[in-house]
């Protein structure tokens, strides 16, 4: 055959890696991403699992995904509907099958659509396909399984072994598919594999087999290429908002010139910021597994009080179990972080899945008046900034601020980088033999920076500042506990000010898409990238919108109100029954709000948003 | 002529009192276990601001109310969790616990056994009252079966806790029991625990006076205490009485038995020694249930002290030793060295 295959440029593309939960998609898809990162596209990964650790083989139940979506620009999310999907059995086939573009590219596993495979998933026929309806997609079959097996025949692999090394397989043909080029995986398959010398055999092998089966057979009539476009210069890595809100903590930590602790308990989707955080003790990071979700919020006080830089990291159903310490850390006015990496609820509800459900619980889970700091990390970078921030207001203010990730930006991944310290702010946490002014006999452990509120952080082991903190209401001068009513009412107030303060030192809200349109739309957290591109497909159909994305919470910062109102329609979209839109308008009054909520486990789908906003729009 | 003589203050017991007024009822055995603490204290010569008391909720845990060191009340159950965090903060404190059988064996008995098992170097002081006081009266989980309360009106239908077998079951380095007016083997007991490194539990027979007046007066009484207690030391021979006429012995299936040294052909050679530091709790099980289940006396002083590594120092060894294989990199260097780095030029 001496036809040449077609390359086709395109903007962006969304691919899916789906098999089953054991089939290695996961590792697949983040091979794929770090790669076209390298070749300087723009990246963002999605990967859905199920919450089962091996679900039956073949089942629906089992189906685990990993999705990329690369770019030469703007890729802002993990896009919606694939591409091309790689389907390594019938049941990711139809778990997938209403998430694929018309003209899609499905690469399958012939060998593992047999009857029986095809009956473990439900199909009554013997042509999928046809059956869900997939009829304009270009279905392509290939021996996966079959052809992997006979890559691997001759380097002495157990089938274990080969059987694993299908993943690799199908990544050579995606790779052929969008021209990349095999050493750079080739390298990559290396450093992960450097400790096992013949399971990287198995899969270079298998890798370049499938590539090379690709490129031999003319496999699709075109390949593709992703243009690249300049980016700022410098060094990147990829991070998952996981990784970047742990690395957020050390870098707070350096620049507060503060250790830092982490007490934790294990929970999805949130446990990978503990296993990084155990890994770093070159930084000298005490990161605690306690036996339950009360301790480890409470060693995290303790270590608040002994003078560290102290967080807890959780998911909704753990946040529920800290509250009544959350509560403690408020009345003594320690700084702490408490970061909930928020999942479909309620209860246990579907641990996976991503949700923006927490919000009400992080503001107001607690009995008494009880005001705290809360802010919303907007992507998986951003929880570097984010988490960097939290430690900043923590410190600076004596409160324990609650960062809010999720799921989907806490496992998604995009290139960062490598962030310059210099350019971030100073942290200077509160202490008090550095603010306290007066005579060392004259301070009470109440007595408040007379601008700003807040306390002054006297550290156990410090000389003449011996006190006594906790839960029972203080006298407002000499920090001896209290039940007289003016008091408390006044101690009520001045919690409430020192938060309310915060947004003095805030960053304005900022508005982007069209400033002058008469709609404005908000969201808040892991949806920015969803929205931001919505607001962009909107611009392109000749539609005006403002767009502003909300990651100071509790305070707001000092302009919303201002920003607000400057809007005839405003809508607040998030994955939840409405909960930031019900606080803006119990904050503000009278705001012309419109709600679009979604709460599925999934993130927003952008065809949806752009349909729904440009209703209201014209409406 | 210069001298390098450092001058270190010998401690007295109201340089850790402070101004507060004490608010525990009058009669209430609190008042003696804090005097005690102040007592400890001043003999071990610690540094007040090198000291920190957290405690729990319940009429124990007012505590640090009365200290003038550094202090913190929470909240029910969590303070073994919360001296945690602060202990492995900073070793270099001195680590209290008040707390009461509530507080630390009902809501925060978690925390109770995983601290011990950690052995993280704390000094647990548990009020045994057998009785909820603050809450005005309700049993607690070492309230002996069948005992009426106002929550309990017909009697409890449950087993008690003996917190000793919870602290041995736990993997305990160091258990005592003093009787709260017992000033000076209590005072002992605190100093031993704060010179036991790891987790100690100081359980006090302690008297409400309100809601459970002389729950232990039957073994605390002046008038019988020499014959249904005995004060175990270190090394020493396990008697008792009025004037150490009777002793501990073990008989061939290594029941425990009190015996009159004299009588029945018992002489002190057949009376046991006290080991505490043995490390197979068998025995410590056996002498903390005595007079428990059984007719023996209850076994008073520290009845464990094993020496064992402890939480905060492997875990600062475990720091120092990464430490040691790698360089200390700022944060930036530490991203620009790690896996994957790509430029964009």
């Amino acid at each position: 055959m001496s036809e040449k295959t077609v390359v086709n440029e395109l903007k962006d593309v969304t691919i899916r890696f789906s098999g089953d939960s054991g089939d290695g998609m996961q590792l697949s898809g983040t091979l794929f991403s770090t790669l076209s990162a390298i070749l300087g596209n723009e990246i963002a990964t999605f990967p859905d699992y199920p919450a089962e650790i091996r679900a039956p083989q073949g089942t629906l139940q089992g189906v685990s995904g990993f999705q990329v979506r690369i770019g030469s620009h703007d890729v802002y999310n993990a896009g919606d509907k694939t591409d091309v999907l790689i389907a390594m059995n019938p049941a990711a086939l139809k778990v997938n099958a209403g998430n694929i573009k018309r003209n899609s590219i499905v690469i399958y596993d012939s060998d593992t659509f047999q009857k029986k495979d095809l009956e473990k998933a439900g199909f009554q026929t013997d042509d999928p396909f046809r059956e869900l309806n997939l009829t304009s997609v270009q279905a392509i079959p290939v021996a996966i399984t079959s052809l992997t097996k006979a890559a691997l025949e001759d380097i002495g692999v157990d089938n274990k072994i080969m059987l694993r090394s299908k993943n690799m397989f199908a990544l050579g043909i995606v790779c052929w598919l969008f021209n990349r080029p095999a050493d750079i995986a080739e390298q990559l398959l290396k450093e992960k594999f450097a400790k096992k010398p013949l399971v990287f055999q198995a899969n270079v092998k298998a890798f370049l087999a499938g590539y090379n089966y690709g490129n031999n057979t003319h496999l699709t009539a075109s390949t593709y290429r992703i243009e690249t476009v300049k980016h700022e210069k410098g060094f990147y890595i990829d991070v998952n908002g996981n990784l970047a809100t742990a690395y957020g903590l050390i870098a707070a930590a350096e620049k507060a010139g503060l250790q830092l602790f982490l007490g934790s308990y294990p929970i999805t989707p949130a446990s990978d910021i503990l296993h990084e955080l155990a890994k770093r003790k070159d930084f000298g990071v005490k990161a605690l597994q306690m036996e339950d979700e009360i301790a480890s919020i409470c060693t995290a006080i303790g270590a608040s009080f002994a003078g560290h830089l102290a967080a807890t990291s959780t998911s909704g159903p753990g946040l529920a179990l800290k509250s009544e310490a959350l509560n403690l850390a408020v009345m003594l006015e320690l700084p702490l972080v408490v970061i909930d990496v928020q999942r479909a609820g309620p209860s246990t509800g579907m641990p996976t899945k991503s949700e923006q459900t927490d919000l009400n619980i992080a503001l107001y889970g607690r009995s008494g008046e009880s005001p705290i700091a809360v802010i919303a990390a907007l992507s998986p970078t951003d929880c570097f900034d984010a988490a960097f921030w939290a430690c900043k207001l923590a410190v600076e203010h004596m409160t324990p601020v609650v960062l809010l990730t999720d799921g989907y930006i806490a496992n998604g991944s995009s290139a960062w980088k490598i962030p310059t310290m210099n350019d971030y702010p100073e942290i200077v946490p509160h202490v008090v033999q550095k603010f306290f002014t007066g005579d060392p006999k004259t301070w009470k452990p109440y007595l408040r920076d007379e601008e700003t509120f807040v306390r002054y952080w006297a550290i156990p082991g410090t000389p003449e500042y011996m006190h006594r903190i906790g839960g029972l209401e203080k006298d407002y001068y000499t920090g001896v506990i209290s039940t007289d009513p003016d008091n408390h009412q006044r101690m009520v107030k001045i919690r409430q000010a020192k938060i309310d303060k915060i947004a003095d030192y805030l960053p304005s809200q900022e508005i982007l898409g069209d400033e002058n349109a008469d709609t404005l739309i908000v969201g808040w957290g892991g949806t920015y990238g969803h929205l931001l591109e919505a607001v962009q497909k909107i611009k392109e159909a000749g539609k005006k919108a403002a767009f502003t994305q909300f990651k100071f919470i509790s305070p707001l910062p000092k302009n919303t109100e201002e920003v607000l109102r400057r809007y005839k329609k405003i809508i607040v979209a998030e994955e939840n029954n409405g909960q930031f839109a019900s606080y803006l308008q119990g904050k503000f009054g009278n705001l012309p709000l419109y709600r679009f909520n979604r709460v599925t486990g999934q993130p927003f789908r952008i065809e949806e948003l752009v349909e729904e906003f440009t209703k209201i729009i014209e409406g | 002529m210069e001298t390098n003589l450092t001058y270190q203050k010998q401690h007295t017991p109201k340089d850790y009192k402070n101004e507060s007024a004490v608010r525990w009822c009058p009669g209430c055995g609190d008042h003696a276990i804090l005097n005690c603490l102040h007592k400890a204290l001043a003999e071990l010569n610690l540094e007040p601001h090198e000291i920190a008391v957290i405690s729990g909720i319940g009429c124990s845990s007012r505590l640090p109310y009365y200290m003038n060191t550094y202090g913190m009340h929470s909240i029910h159950g969590r303070a073994a969790a919360i001296a945690t965090g602060v202990k492995t903060a900073n070793p270099a404190l001195s680590v209290w616990v008040a707390t009461g059988d509530g507080d630390s064996l009902a809501i925060g008995g978690n925390h109770f056994i995983h601290a011990i098992r950690r052995n993280v170097d704390i000094n647990i002081i548990l009020f045994n009252n057998k009785i909820y006081g603050l809450t005005k009266g309700q049993y607690s989980p070492t309230s002996e079966k069948g005992f009426i309360s106002k929550s309990s009106p017909y009697g409890t239908v449950e087993e008690p806790f003996n917190p000793a077998e919870l602290c041995f079951g736990a993997r305990g380095t160091f258990f005592g029991r003093a009787i709260d007016v017992d000033l000076k083997n209590l005072t002992d007991l605190m100093v031993a625990s704060a010179k036991h490194k790891g987790t100690s539990v100081m359980e006090v027979l302690q008297n409400c006076v309100i809601f459970n007046d002389g729950i232990h007066s039957k073994i605390a009484d002046k008038a019988f205490r020499a014959e249904k207690t005995i004060v175990l030391q270190h090394g020493k021979k396990m008697v008792f009485g009025a004037h150490d006429e009777k002793g501990i012995v073990a008989d061939n299936n290594l029941q425990l038995k009190a015996v009159t040294i004299g009588q029945d052909g018992y002489t002190l050679d057949d009376v046991l020694v006290h080991d505490a530091t043995t490390k197979d709790s068998t025995l410590h099980f056996k002498l903390a249930r005595m007079g428990y289940e059984n007719d023996l006396p209850v076994a008073l002083g520290v009845i464990r002290d094993v020496p064992a590594p402890t939480f905060e120092n492997e875990y600062a060894k475990q720091i120092e030793e990464v430490q040691n294989k790698m360089p200390k990199k700022t944060f930036t260097d530490f991203l620009m060295d790690s896996d994957n780095v790509w430029e964009l030029k």
